[in-house]
């Protein structure tokens, strides 16, 4: 018997830069930023006071009034992603049974935002350390847990098989990627909505991230504050979104005639052991993360035709991934291009992950690599190519996507074209 | 780290014992809170024994994973530095993060401002926190991971680490969860889920399956365990190994409003997944660690789904919990680490004094410890929303 693989059928995006995986798509191809300065609130006391932020109207995106009011905004997003990644699947939801269909979200904050909107209420603005219990906002435990960003993913896909909600900080997106293909590789679904979704842009988060100066204070020149790769980098900038894939076992798919994306080759994670927030420049431990991944989908390095950067723009972070690539492909590692689409739709935590393998599937979809934009002057400390500015056109069979974060948590995942790439020996 | 017993020897003998953890709420001056009981594991907000260096930068529900975690190692007899650092992986279940070291930032941030965040807010709150620390701390490489699906995270944490080490993707998993739900706004927002007791009186404040069922009491604490490919286990010594984790199932129910379909059926199908997994029948089954949420709709809802697999009465079910209450992603993995030593000791602890199971269940509750043969347990976890998790937790000795 053939093992089963998990392939991706259906793309539902929230993304800066306009609602839709059509518009995500668009953005991405232009090189264009959608980072800005921050309008969710009065962000003037902070040391930085940019983001990528949605311009999302829950009404306008389907939501009725209940959801609206019961649902944090992350909670929003998944859900709207998750029914346009059902109805791109051609909705196979309808025709599976529904214990055959499993989820698998993710989320590094969960509903933060809910969270510290209603605390500010019942505390008296911080005032109080014993808060006023007495009249809490009736869907407040649901906001205490992240599980509901799971349960409201497989209410609204009518799932009843096993829903998994994962939170790996910066890599939770491309790590529910993961454990969602784990469920259709171990036969325990057939169709599995897979993603991650972060609404992090408030005053709780973006104070966490002043305070250790992980975020770039270029408060004056905001679209080009996300620079990844570049010399004059100088932090991440914040973003926030949701993608849900639609994971499907190959088999069944082919046989519904679904169009197929690509297939979930491979994927690996490790740690570094080293520091929760402090990356060693060897990128040692990314780089078994990308053997690994590699080994899994029994491909040779090079083999990578394109190379999805986690390129937060962190001086640490991409001295540490360019090392960590150079060592896991090799020679190969200077003929393949990296792009980073945090330089587009900035860092939205755990959902970028499920964001980047969204543009990974649409790259080998229509064989184009998205650029790096703001890339003016790569450091020369790097030293790869990180397709600057513009758009690629070229063939993209099988891509490496791969994430770091908070915690030493380093993933890889390999994706290949349909029927292609993999060697199946 | 559990509200009855700190450490695996005392908690086992307060189980068995039936001796209660619950009391009242003395982390903080509770009398606004409609909660009255509580299952708190220390009275004081710093817990002794955790490196101070670690102690400024993690929430208390990191500490009890920190502290557990050292037990786990020694009484497995591991060095960590002994193994491959890749073969080493952690993986644990968080339902509600950092509460009071979050809580406390936030007043800052609201009450002072900005620049009174402290530097650690960015790495004690998330959910990772724990795994992250416990990578770090013990050099551990392999694959990490962190399940937050409420009290069946835990058991969908054990789980994944399971698969890791069937899959060959680790030697080693330290696995299991915890949590601190106790300071005050967390208190608060487990208000709103309705399902907390109001009661003042901690005999009478958690009585699953009981009549007098009215809700559950949140506690704290949780625990880890080391988890080990058997054959690696017998290599590097280990003699007697506590149980295998023998199978494992997950649903979840209907959305609420689906016409037909029942809760009870969601659950019943995720412990006929665990038996299957674990090639076990349900004759075979000795006992049931029941979820035992403590409301008459979810309490009917196990109860049936236990009916329907094992027939009424079929099998004896038990609930040490309500001796220390709900604790969340630390829950399932405390069931976890009772049904081991239930299976070392050849005997099924007790749901405590003061439950006595409504007939109209179909449910044999255990009330006093029960010696029988044991040789295989179910463990149940459901977390709120609809997740339905079992898991086969099975003797290694004849």
């Amino acid at each position: 018997m053939t093992p089963r693989k998990a392939v991706v059928t259906g793309i539902g995006v929230m993304a800066p830069g306009g609602v839709g995986t059509k518009a995500f798509w668009q953005l991405l191809t232009d090189g264009r930023t959608a980072t800005r300065a921050i309008s969710h609130f009065d962000a003037s006391a902070f040391r930085s006071r940019i983001a990528a932020e949605c311009d999302f109207d829950p009404a306008a995106a389907g939501l009725t009034p209940e959801e609206i009011l019961r649902m944090d905004r992350a909670a929003q997003f998944v859900v709207v992603a998750a029914r346009e990644a059902l109805a791109d699947s051609g909705a196979p939801a309808d025709q599976v049974e529904p214990h055959r269909i499993g989820v698998s979200i993710g989320s590094a904050v969960g509903s933060t935002t809910m969270l510290e909107q209603q605390y500010v209420q019942v505390s008296d603005r911080g005032g109080n350390w014993v808060v006023d219990a007495s009249n809490v906002y009736p869907h407040l435990y649901g906001a205490l847990v992240p599980s509901t960003l799971a349960a409201e993913v497989a209410w609204t896909a009518g799932a009843q098989g096993p829903v998994r909600m994962g939170s790996t900080g910066c890599t939770s997106g491309l790590d529910s990627v993961a454990q969602g293909a784990q469920l259709i590789e171990d036969g325990l679904a057939d169709v599995v909505l897979a993603g991650a979704t972060d609404a992090p842009i408030s005053p709780i988060t973006v104070a966490c991230f002043d305070a250790i100066r992980a975020t770039s204070p270029n408060n004056e020149d905001p679209e080009h504050a996300s620079r990844p790769f570049d010399r004059d980098r100088d932090g991440f900038v914040l973003g926030e979104g949701a993608a849900v894939l639609v994971l499907e076992d190959e088999e069944s798919a082919r046989r519904r005639g679904a169009r197929i994306y690509c297939e979930v080759a491979g994927y690996a994670q490790r740690s570094n052991a080293f520091h929760m927030t402090g990356l060693r420049p060897d990128g040692k431990e990314l780089a078994e993360a990308v053997r690994v991944a590699l080994d899994r989908a029994r491909l040779p390095a090079d083999a990578v035709d394109y190379v999805n950067a986690h390129g937060s723009g962190t001086r640490q972070n991409d001295k540490h991934e360019t090392a960590a690539v150079k060592v896991s492909l090799g020679d190969h590692a200077h003929r393949v291009p990296m792009s980073s689409i945090k330089s587009m739709v900035g860092h939205s935590l755990g959902a970028i992950g499920a964001l980047e393998v969204a543009a990974c599937a649409l790259a080998i979809d229509r064989n184009t690599i998205p650029p790096t934009a703001n890339l003016h002057h790569t450091d020369p400390e790097l030293g790869l190519d990180y397709v600057p500015l513009t758009a690629r056109e070229q063939r993209t069979d099988t891509v490496l996507s791969v994430g770091s974060g908070f915690g030493g948590f380093q993933t890889a995942m390999v994706l290949t074209a349909p029927g292609k790439g993999t060697y199946r020996g | 780290m559990a509200p009855n017993g700190l450490g695996t020897k005392e908690f086992w003998a307060a189980v068995l014992e039936g001796r209660s953890g619950l009391g009242p709420v003395t982390h903080f001056a509770a009398d606004g809170f409609p909660v009255r009981t509580v299952g708190e594991v220390f009275a004081d907000d710093t817990l002794p024994g955790v490196d101070p260096r670690l102690a400024v930068q993690t929430d208390r529900w990191s500490q009890f994973a920190l502290l557990a975690t050292e037990e786990a190692l020694a009484d497995a007899g591991v060095r960590p530095q002994e193994f491959s650092p890749y073969d080493l992986a952690v993986i644990t279940a968080s339902s509600s993060g950092g509460n009071a070291f979050g809580q406390r930032e936030i007043a800052a941030l609201w009450s002072k401002g900005p620049r009174h965040v402290g530097p650690y807010q960015s790495i004690a709150w998330f959910y990772a926190a724990t795994t992250g620390q416990l990578s770090i701390r013990h050099g551990m490489k392999g694959p990490c991971g962190v399940s937050v699906a409420e009290q069946a995270g835990g058991l969908d944490a054990i789980a994944q680490a399971r698969r890791a080490l069937l899959h060959g993707d680790a030697a080693l998993v330290l696995t299991g969860g915890t949590e601190a739900p106790l300071s005050p706004y967390a208190l608060a927002c487990q208000t709103a889920s309705g399902r907390l007791s109001r009661s003042a009186d901690p005999e009478r404040a958690y009585l699953p399956f009981d009549a007098a069922a009215h809700g559950h009491v949140p506690g704290e604490g949780g625990a880890i365990l080391v988890l080990e490919d058997e054959e690696g286990a017998r290599a590097r010594g280990v003699e007697a190994p506590y149980g295998e984790i023998a199978g494992h199932g997950a649903t979840f129910d209907p959305a609420p409003g689906t016409p037909g379909a029942s809760s009870s059926g969601a659950l019943s199908r995720a412990v006929r997944l665990a038996l299957a997994d674990a090639g076990v029948r349900p004759e075979e089954v000795d006992v049931v660690f029941a979820d035992a949420a403590g409301t008459p709709e979810l309490d009917r809802a196990e109860a049936d789904s236990l009916s329907e697999v094992f027939g009424p009465f079929g099998v004896p079910v038990t609930a040490p919990k309500a001796r220390y209450g709900r604790l969340y992603a630390g829950g399932a993995p405390l069931d976890v680490v009772t049904a081991l030593l239930s299976l070392q000791e050849q005997v099924i602890p007790p749901t405590g004094p003061g439950t006595v199971a409504d007939a109209g269940y179909g449910v044999d509750l255990v009330a006093e410890p029960r010696a029988a043969r044991l040789r295989t347990a179910l463990v149940i976890a459901r977390g709120h929303g609809g997740f339905n998790s079992a898991l086969v937790v099975r003797s290694l000795t004849q």
